[in-house]
């Protein structure tokens, strides 16, 4: 399975130090008809220095994830359970005033639409100089501008377009400039919520160039969101893929793309178009994701799954790993270890006939 | 130069002025041909206003000298009046006239024996009064209008949301003279602490020098302080009134667009830069909120100038609106013209000069 070039680049990566590891997180939403699980018990990872790609499709709860790590679940969204532990310090304890200054200072987020993120009727300079003075009050206007100006150079957004307002600067520059906003700030951690979606495919591809070389210039850690698999072949070290508020596998790039095990990434790898593929060869995957103010008893997934098995509708089954190493083994963690939450994968009690494939 | 109404209307208009030609001559060229073109209209739009009333006024039965005499005055005594007040002459003629005279800055004399005087003079004397009462209005409401939606957009759903809300209905449904009485029965009889109608105790009206004819200004000049306290005293409850009857909509308009705002995305990435919550909802959305409200000043300056009628006419404020009130049912055609005339360029300005500063807060507008 060749579809994707993936050229992973490890050498930032530093396999040893997690900076941000998410642990039995859990997100609800209150709605009008019931309590709504975005989340559900979520634990994850992040190496310092690595590209994260985290896939699923829309209201998988992937974009609530990158929310949740800032602690910035809109009302009447809210964080249930879990810990964040970040630089040894569990996020979760921290009031409002210490949260603010790990947002943008400590772990920076990059949205999805370019042309909405920035003020209108602000002009670039006074959003850079903003979000520098928040974080250090004892300096000045010209001193955060000039602090910041070879960095917008850097960026290709050139002196001239820091007097400018947001609606004269190009879609591509625009999202360049809330680059620039995190840079500015020395954010260790970029999520980049769907950055890409609305920029055309020749921005795109400059931006993800921009991203790839200034990950490595600043020593950065990316959480990428998104739904596109293309650009995560493109990007990511590692890849995590999430399905209804939980994550369905998580490998590295490489293994994921040749070598998927969760029955929910293999339909989702084979319904991803390609122009060397006959277009009646497009996989379809039957069903839509479920309603999670009632989410599926069990594996979320098996409503859908062309493996279903009668284990599946009883119990949810443990993210384990899933590599040669030790099949079966509930543990998780590890930065090369392939991991899936699946019960093709694991044993279990009461099974008596498991159908592989 | 002396104080007078005359010369602080002179440098209202002059500042105004001046901003429209800073704005033809540094804005582009749409922004000045817009400038140029609503400038203009102001003109028909007068025409056309003065038109109507000139019509309507003599569809109205009755006249000046019918309204004023008492009933069986003898039919020889009507039409000498008529005929001095050249009510006699063909109706063609007298729109003329009129109109000649209104390009000539003449606005008539009053028909009403009482006042009988130039319209230009009454009005001098008349429209300070109503200035004094709209402006502390309009700064109120826009207080108290735009904080409390912003509070209430701000702690959007909670009780206090709620209360607003409902406030803001009730203010706007209320009418402007019942709630005026209830003030008045209320301030002035039961607890007997605010004067009930006028713009000044009649005691102290001949103890200063009426300059201006701005009351406040007037008895500040004098270093009257008993009268300028006074004259304070009596701006309350009509100023309350007006207020009250304005403020609902600037309530609900600056609620629905801050509720709006602190959705957008850019709203949501300066709380991801750690921008603290204060300086986002005051400072980010509450300025992005003033572009409606901005247009809405402009057209609000004609429902307050109709609600200054009101409340001039139940607080016996002697402002234009009064004047305007009591010209309509004494059938003085020169002095209900003169006054829909300056009510009409006030209108035609003030909306020109809000679409106008609408363009300088968002610069994304291009006329």
């Amino acid at each position: 399975m060749s579809l994707f070039q993936v050229v992973p680049d490890h050498s930032q990566v530093n396999k040893q130090e997690i900076i941000l590891s998410i642990r039995d997180l859990s997100v609800e939403y209150q709605t009008r008809r019931g309590v709504l699980s975005a989340i559900d018990t979520l634990s994850l990872d992040l190496y310092k220095g690595e590209v994260l790609g985290l896939v699923g499709e829309s209201g998988s709860g992937k974009s609530t994830l990158g929310k949740a790590i800032m602690r910035m679940i809109p009302s009447p969204g809210r964080i249930t359970k879990g810990q964040l532990i970040f630089k040894n310090q569990d996020l979760m304890a921290y009031d409002e005033n210490q949260m603010r200054d790990v947002r943008g200072k400590q772990i920076s987020m990059i949205f999805q639409d370019p042309m909405t993120s920035l003020n209108p009727v602000q002009r670039i300079d006074n959003h850079i100089i903003e979000a520098i003075r928040v974080h250090e009050p004892n300096i000045s206007k010209d001193e955060a501008l000039s602090r910041s100006e070879s960095l917008m150079e850097r960026l290709g957004i050139g002196r001239r377009r820091l007097k400018e307002y947001p609606h004269q600067l190009s879609g591509g520059m625009r999202q360049r400039v809330m680059i620039g906003l995190a840079l500015a700030l020395k954010a260790n951690i970029i999520i980049a919520d769907e950055a890409t979606t609305s920029l055309d495919v020749i921005v795109e591809a400059q931006f993800l160039d921009l991203l790839r070389e200034l990950k490595d210039e600043f020593g950065l850690t990316i959480l990428l969101v998104t739904h596109n698999i293309g650009i995560v072949a493109e990007l990511a070290d590692r890849v995590a893929v999430m399905y209804a508020g939980r994550l369905a596998e998580v490998a590295n790039v490489d293994e994921l793309f040749h070598n998927p095990k969760h029955p929910y990434t293999q339909g989702l790898l084979r319904s991803v178009p390609n122009i060397a593929m006959d277009s009646q060869d497009l996989y379809r995957m039957d069903g839509t994701p479920p309603n999670l103010v009632m989410p599926p008893s069990g594996c979320r997934f098996h409503p859908r799954c062309p493996h279903v098995m009668d284990i599946c509708h009883q119990k949810q089954p443990w993210l384990v790993r899933v590599d040669e190493i030790g099949e079966g083994d509930e543990q998780v963690g590890g930065y090369d270890k392939h991991l899936a939450s699946c019960w093709l994968h694991q044993e279990y009690q009461g099974a008596t006939q498991a159908r592989r494939y | 130069m002396e104080l007078t109404f005359g010369t602080i209307c002179g440098g209202g208009l002059l500042i105004i002025g001046l901003f429209l030609l800073y704005a033809i001559l540094t804005g582009s060229r749409s922004l000045r041909n817009y400038v140029i073109t609503r400038l203009l209209l102001v003109v028909p739009m007068i025409w056309v206003l003065v038109t109507l009333v000139f019509v309507m006024m003599r569809i109205l039965p009755g006249d000046p000298i019918s309204t004023r005499l008492k009933p069986g005055t003898d039919q020889a005594t009507l039409e000498r009046l008529r005929e001095r007040a050249g009510l006699d002459r063909p109706i063609h003629e007298q729109y003329w006239d009129y109109l000649t005279d209104i390009v000539r800055g003449d606005l008539g004399v009053s028909n009403n024996v009482e006042l009988d005087r130039p319209v230009t003079e009454i009005i001098g004397r008349r429209f300070p009064a109503t200035i004094e009462l709209v402006i502390p209005s309009i700064i109120l409401m826009l207080l108290f209008g735009i904080s409390s939606g912003a509070l209430s957009a701000n702690r959007h759903k909670s009780t206090m949301d709620y209360a607003f809300r409902i406030t803001s209905v009730i203010a706007y449904a209320v009418p402007i003279f019942w709630l005026g009485l209830m003030l008045q029965i209320v301030f002035a009889r039961e607890f007997n602490i605010l004067p009930v109608a006028q713009r000044i105790n009649p005691g102290y009206v001949n103890e200063f020098e009426h300059r201006t004819n701005f009351y406040l200004i007037d008895t500040l000049l004098a270093g009257h302080w008993k009268a300028f306290g006074d004259v304070l005293k009596h701006l309350i409850l009509p100023t309350i009134t007006l207020t009250v009857a304005l403020v609902g909509v600037f309530i609900r308009l600056t609620r629905s667009n801050m509720v709006e705002i602190l959705q957008e995305d850019y709203v949501t990435a300066s709380r991801a830069r750690g921008v603290p919550e204060r300086k986002v909802v005051y400072f980010h959305a509450l300025r992005n909120s003033f572009i409606p409200i901005m247009t809405l000043i402009g057209l609000q300056v004609a429902v307050l100038l109709a609600g200054a009628v009101l409340t001039e006419t139940t607080f016996s404020w002697d402002g234009l609106g009064k004047l305007l009130r009591d010209g309509i049912a004494l059938r003085d055609y020169p002095v209900v013209q003169g006054a829909v005339v300056v009510f009409a360029i006030t209108v035609g300005v003030m909306s020109t000069l809000t679409d106008i500063l609408y363009a300088f807060i968002d610069p994304r507008i291009r006329f």
